[in-house]
């Protein structure tokens, strides 16, 4: 008996130390994941956070005392004279106007990128690759470029303009660029393939046998696809909504040149406290509000999604 | 119209599918197929794969347009018709059943689909679980229960909507022996119980014999013949059919003469005897093949009273009884099939001399 607790407390030792080695081997392992996530995830946003909590330097950067105006700003005004505060709404409508921008770009998005997922999804795997190949080629070239491009299609000299003018549908150029219309499009272009891809995967997976299961019981074309393709399809849906969502609230490129700068968006707003305006603690803190109300609508929709939504699966 | 064929649940003229553009480049899946299934019938299509059954079963569903000719249910004319505007169901080979569904979700959809009211569609799905035993059940996801019971599902969800016929594109072929034979008898229960016509493929001839009231045996895009299983079974008309359909012995012979549907045939082995000719017998020549299933032959030990005789080559043991492979003078081989409790309790062993009886009436002859 007592040879055998002793064996015992010797295993239980050599198991100790086992294990101990390869918790060592495991964060040794881990080690570049974690370090990249510190390096670019974590630390510029406590730097983001900390900037919000100071005051403006005069000549750009931050001075290092605590303040909490860079938030008050958001939603009031000081008078110039009294020094007294009142609410205003102008950030408000920036924000409300962003949402409202990157909502419809999102739909937009939808809208265009659902069929074209779909339609490379069904067709022969060798065409497939071709197809998603053309969707990512513009990716190859710089966002500023490519939306210089655009510029120079919706211009009232522009490639749209003339030909409806030289084939006499119109007598004189329709204003397109610095309008809404014009972001939107400009938005849609740039983050289509984020729509596009992930709905592309799901519908991959999609058995296309249960098409033809759902024909068979009497569903029309129009109800297979409220009915069956789409709910299948609906994590790819998401996950393509929140990818084109987050960066079109952000966007400040694509605004600036084809708005015209017109009407301010998040993205320019912020570009601009860190740039002319110099205070980069209220950049600091639109930033912040913004990724918590991206953040709080996300969990919103995850919780509701995740009670009513579709499991995963394979 | 007839009145024969406003009552037949599937009337199909001269339907021919060709896949590709024309006969002579594409594949001819359906040749020239006519076939009349009556109301309320098991019947069942057989053949190997690439044969057509399936085309044929797609051609009903709808999703499958004919080349050429015409399908009517229950004496209306179905071309044209997407398979979503036809009163017909369809169990899956592979089921297709919808994973982001629960069971009674999957039953119920085919209802919602036709409009039917609610408490309507919550009663036949009850009524349909219970069919299939499955109501303990309803609640869960697809991917959650088992092949079998997925196979039950696929079922229900295809009744529910009360089909005028029901298609079934070899459900079993996944489950494994026992449940098969389970859902054999479960099948033929659901077919008498609902009154439904079953439409039922498989390339699995003991399937076809046990479940149905008729079967069309097809090959090539042909239907080679239709009968009872019996008639199928006992009457093969072409050398295909007695092949595919069971184990059968097939001898070389000739015919000396012929009466009617009867003739006397000698084997090329030397036995004599009386044989039954095929449908069409005018297109035989002298020398003939000559059916005679293994369990119609018997060994005797009395070589006066043997009919063929020879060397027993092979003994497979498959529980029930025993095949013994016997090479007679010819070279050729005959199987021979005894059951545990036949009278022959003699041990025969390999190698041991043989002297084998026929059974009456066992001869069949056979076209190519």
């Amino acid at each position: 008996m007592p040879d055998q607790s002793t064996n015992h407390s010797q295993l239980s030792a050599s198991v100790i130390a086992e294990e101990k080695r390869l918790r060592n081997t495991r964060i040794a392992l881990l080690s570049p994941g974690i370090l990249t996530i510190f390096c670019i995830g974590i630390m510029p946003l406590s730097i983001v956070l900390v900037y919000s909590f100071l005051e403006p330097g005069d000549f750009g950067g931050v001075s290092w005392n605590l303040s909490f105006d860079a938030y008050v700003q958001l939603l009031f005004e000081e008078d110039i004279f009294d020094e007294t505060l009142a609410f205003t709404t102008d950030y408000l409508e920036i924000f409300f106007r962003s949402a409202s921008l990157a909502l419809f770009t999102t739909i937009a998005c939808l809208l265009v990128g659902f069929p074209t997922a779909y339609f490379i999804a069904t067709q022969p795997p060798a065409r497939r690759n071709a197809w998603l190949f053309l969707i990512t080629i513009p990716f190859w070239t710089n966002l500023l470029i490519r939306t210089y491009a655009m510029l120079l299609i919706l211009r009232d000299q522009g490639v749209i303009n003339l030909s409806l003018i030289e084939i006499g549908l119109i007598d004189s150029a329709i204003p397109m660029l610095y309008t809404d219309f014009a972001v939107c499009l400009g938005l849609v272009y740039a983050y289509l393939p984020f729509m596009v891809l992930p709905i592309f995967a799901s519908l991959e997976k999609l058995d296309f046998r249960l098409v033809e299961a759902s024909y068979d019981l009497y569903a029309t074309r129009f109800r297979v696809l409220k009915r069956i393709i789409i709910p299948i399809a609906k994590p790819g849906i998401a996950a393509g909504c929140i990818l084109v969502l987050i960066p079109s609230l952000g966007a400040f490129i694509t605004p600036a040149l084809l708005g015209g700068g017109k009407s301010l968006m998040l993205g320019n707003l912020i570009e601009l406290q860190f740039g002319q305006a110099r205070n980069w603690p209220f950049g600091s803190a639109i930033a912040l509000v913004l990724m918590l109300l991206v953040m709080l609508s996300l969990m919103t929709y995850l919780r509701y999604g995740a009670k009513k939504g579709v499991p995963a699966h394979g | 119209m007839s009145k024969q064929t406003a009552t037949a649940a599937i009337d199909i003229r001269e339907t021919s599918k060709v896949y590709g553009n024309d006969r002579a480049t594409g594949v001819v899946a359906l040749d020239d197929v006519s076939l009349v299934i009556e109301d309320n019938e098991f019947f069942t299509l057989l053949g190997p794969s690439g044969c057509g059954k399936t085309t044929l079963l797609r051609l009903i569903a709808g999703f499958e347009q004919p080349t050429h000719g015409e399908i009517l249910l229950f004496g209306e004319h179905l071309e044209g018709l997407p398979p979503y505007k036809r009163p017909v169901n369809t169990v899956f080979q592979h089921y297709a059943l919808f994973p982001h569904m629960t069971v009674a979700e999957n039953i119920s959809f085919g209802l919602e689909m036709l409009d039917k009211p609610p408490t309507e569609i919550s009663s036949v799905v009850r009524e349909v679980l219970g069919l299939v035993q499955m109501e303990h059940l309803a609640d869960r996801k697809t991917n959650q229960i088992s092949g079998g019971q997925q196979q039950r599902v696929a079922l229900a969800r295809a009744l529910a909507p009360r089909p005028k016929v029901l298609l079934l594109d070899e459900p079993l072929s996944a489950l494994d022996f026992k449940l098969r034979k389970e859902m054999q008898v479960e099948l033929k229960r659901l077919q008498s119980e609902t009154g439904i016509t079953f439409i039922f493929v498989t390339h699995d001839q003991e399937e076809a014999l046990t479940m149905s009231d008729r079967v069309a045996v097809m090959k090539d895009g042909l239907i080679l013949q239709v009968g009872n299983p019996r008639e199928i079974y006992d009457r093969p008309a072409k050398r295909f059919v007695a092949d595919f359909i069971g184990d059968i012995n097939i001898l070389k012979g000739t015919i000396d003469s012929r009466d009617g549907t009867r003739a006397r045939v000698r084997l090329n082995a030397g036995h004599q005897g009386e044989a039954s000719l095929p449908a069409n017998p005018d297109s035989l020549g002298s020398e003939v093949s000559i059916a005679i299933r293994p369990e119609q032959l018997s060994f005797v030990s009395d070589e006066g009273a043997a009919h063929l005789t020879g060397c027993i080559r092979q003994i497979s043991y498959f529980g029930s009884g025993f095949d013994y492979e016997v090479e007679i003078a010819t070279g050729e081989s005959v199987m021979l099939r005894l059951q545990n409790r036949s009278s022959e309790h003699r041990a025969y062993e390999i190698g041991d001399h043989a002297f084998i009886t026929l059974g009456d009436n066992s001869m069949l002859v056979l076209t190519d």
